[in-house]
């Protein structure tokens, strides 16, 4: 187990260099997006032929913002300063186990290195970090007010009127944000491997 | 009826930003368990290090403030219509003031009022008492922990599991593994054993109000929630699920009656960041616990 301070955009070179139980603090442009995001992107951008011309500017971001990036399922409390600025208030990750229906072709589409949320995700996603190069990252869920206190500048938001607060596409500046690779690009979990070992703990409780 | 709402907002504030003492005592002894430079252990110190900050900072201890639920006492007399009024302009004040965040959706338009309202958010229990005073008992139940509570229809032929405390032990522990780190572990489990299918998920979170050190006083259901502590912490799923030797903090459970016909084992489950509080307005003065 290393530690590693992480400059996004990522390479897939140093995505491919991490290991489950490394930890990592990252830096750089991180974009939040959970249920209602993840929907919206698979109902826009992926299913139809063409995307919509009047989503194609945030398409156009979002890819900008991802190629090599990091998503981070994440829905927080904001709140505004005295200049009308967005600022973080509280923002631990959210369960990403909800995302798998969505999440492989998310990173295939976007070029995702690196994904940030908590309690793990499934066998697909864990493929597609295995096939384009990406890993997940755990963040303490629940911490959200420390976590929130890594995320230095609000840079943007997209779709927050239709999508509520906690569901847009927050754009965020992030300084030595602390996670925990728990799905590397080699095929390993941590959630399954510890899954296993409890259930075998559990039938000797049984 | 005077205005209460500015105490109400006081409540919520201290249930959103301040984890009470047992819980914030329960997660330093788990850190103290942990191995020296785990993972598990460097989950605790952020827990922890969370805790202090959001204090402080009169900041949520987590950004999913939950379903705010709300048992209120009240003496004859009351006008529940007007603490009800009054409760609802606090949690929507709160809102603004950023102590909880926008959280009720409207389940077929998607569409997000922004304000926590709804005609069913937040969650209400009335009951009149007979002392003299008023008590708000208010509880943010996050929604992480919330999926992963479940409910057992008894017998369970999977588990082996029977129409006894027997069979509520192997559902309950089924229930811990099955929930693994999602829903923020380590926890404290709620059990409710018999009622219907709804009395009994309400039953079992009513077990959150409880203190930690809180003994049951049925010496069976006692012997039974230690027990359950005990096993669940064999299980090394641990903090966040990664991996170590806290993932329940406290199992409480209760009973209710049930019909000839069903048996339900509810456990739900509540994420280490517990928060409840409780408003007592007496005299004319109210105080927070
Ligand atoms: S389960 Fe609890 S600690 Fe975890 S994100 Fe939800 S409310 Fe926060």
């Amino acid at each position: 187990m290393a530690s590693y301070d992480l400059q996004i955009p990522i390479s897939e070179e140093t995505i491919r260099s991490l290991h489950v139980g490394d930890q990592v603090r990252l830096y750089g442009t991180v974009v939040t997006a959970r249920d209602a995001a993840h929907k919206y992107m698979k109902d826009t951008f992926f299913k139809g032929a063409a995307i919509p011309p009047a989503e194609q500017a945030i398409y156009d971001e979002l890819a900008r913002l991802w190629k090599g990036g990091v998503m981070y399922h994440c829905g927080p409390v904001v709140a505004k300063d005295d200049e009308g600025r967005w600022k973080f208030v509280s923002a631990g990750p959210t369960t990403s186990t909800r995302e798998e229906p969505y999440e492989y072709e998310v990173i295939q589409r976007f070029g995702l290195r690196a994904v940030i949320g908590k309690g793990g995700m499934g066998p697909k996603t864990l493929a597609a970090c295995q096939d384009y190069g990406a890993v997940y990252l755990h963040a303490v869920g629940g911490a959200a007010t420390l976590i929130a206190s890594y995320v230095k500048e609000v840079l943007g938001v997209y779709k927050k009127d239709e999508l509520g607060v906690p569901e847009a596409f927050w754009v965020v500046r992030v300084e030595g944000f602390p996670a925990v690779v728990t799905m590397d690009s080699h095929g390993v979990s941590l959630h399954e491997k510890l899954y296993e070992e409890s259930r075998a703990r559990l039938a000797a409780l049984m | 009826m005077e205005n209460l709402a500015p105490h109400f907002i006081e409540l919520i504030r201290r249930a959103s930003t301040d984890l009470p003492a047992d819980i914030e005592a329960a997660l330093h002894q788990a850190r103290a368990g942990e191995d020296e430079g785990s993972a598990a252990q460097t989950a605790f110190d952020s827990i922890l290090e969370n805790v202090r900050l959001s204090r402080a900072h009169s900041t949520p201890i987590c950004q999913d403030t939950g379903t705010p639920i709300f048992y209120v006492y009240y003496p004859t007399g009351w006008s529940t219509l007007a603490l009800k009024k009054q409760i609802r302009e606090a949690v929507e004040k709160a809102t603004q003031m950023s102590y909880l965040r926008p959280n009720s959706v409207d389940t077929l338009t998607g569409k997000n009022p922004g304000n926590n309202l709804g005609d069913d958010f937040p969650y209400f229990h009335f009951e009149e008492w007979e002392e003299p005073y008023l008590k708000v008992d208010l509880m943010l139940k996050g929604g992480g922990c919330e999926n992963v509570g479940a409910q057992y229809s008894m017998p369970d032929s999977r588990l082996e599991a029977g129409r006894d405390l027997e069979g509520v032990r192997r559902a309950v522990l089924d229930a811990v593994h099955q929930a693994q780190g999602m829903g923020c572990a380590p926890a404290v489990i709620g059990v409710a054993v018999g009622g219907d299918r709804g009395s009994s998920y309400i039953k079992s979170k009513e077990q959150f109000y409880r203190p930690l050190d809180d003994v049951n006083a049925d010496p069976r259901l006692a012997e039974l929630e230690q027990r359950l502590a005990r096993e669940a912490n064999t299980l090394g799923i641990g903090p966040m699920g990664f991996g170590g030797k806290t993932t329940v903090l406290s199992v409480k459970i209760d009973s209710l009656e049930r019909l000839p016909a069903s048996y339900f084992v509810t456990a739900s489950y509540m994420c280490w960041a517990d928060r409840r509080r409780s408003l007592i307005y007496r005299d004319g003065v109210a105080t927070i616990e």
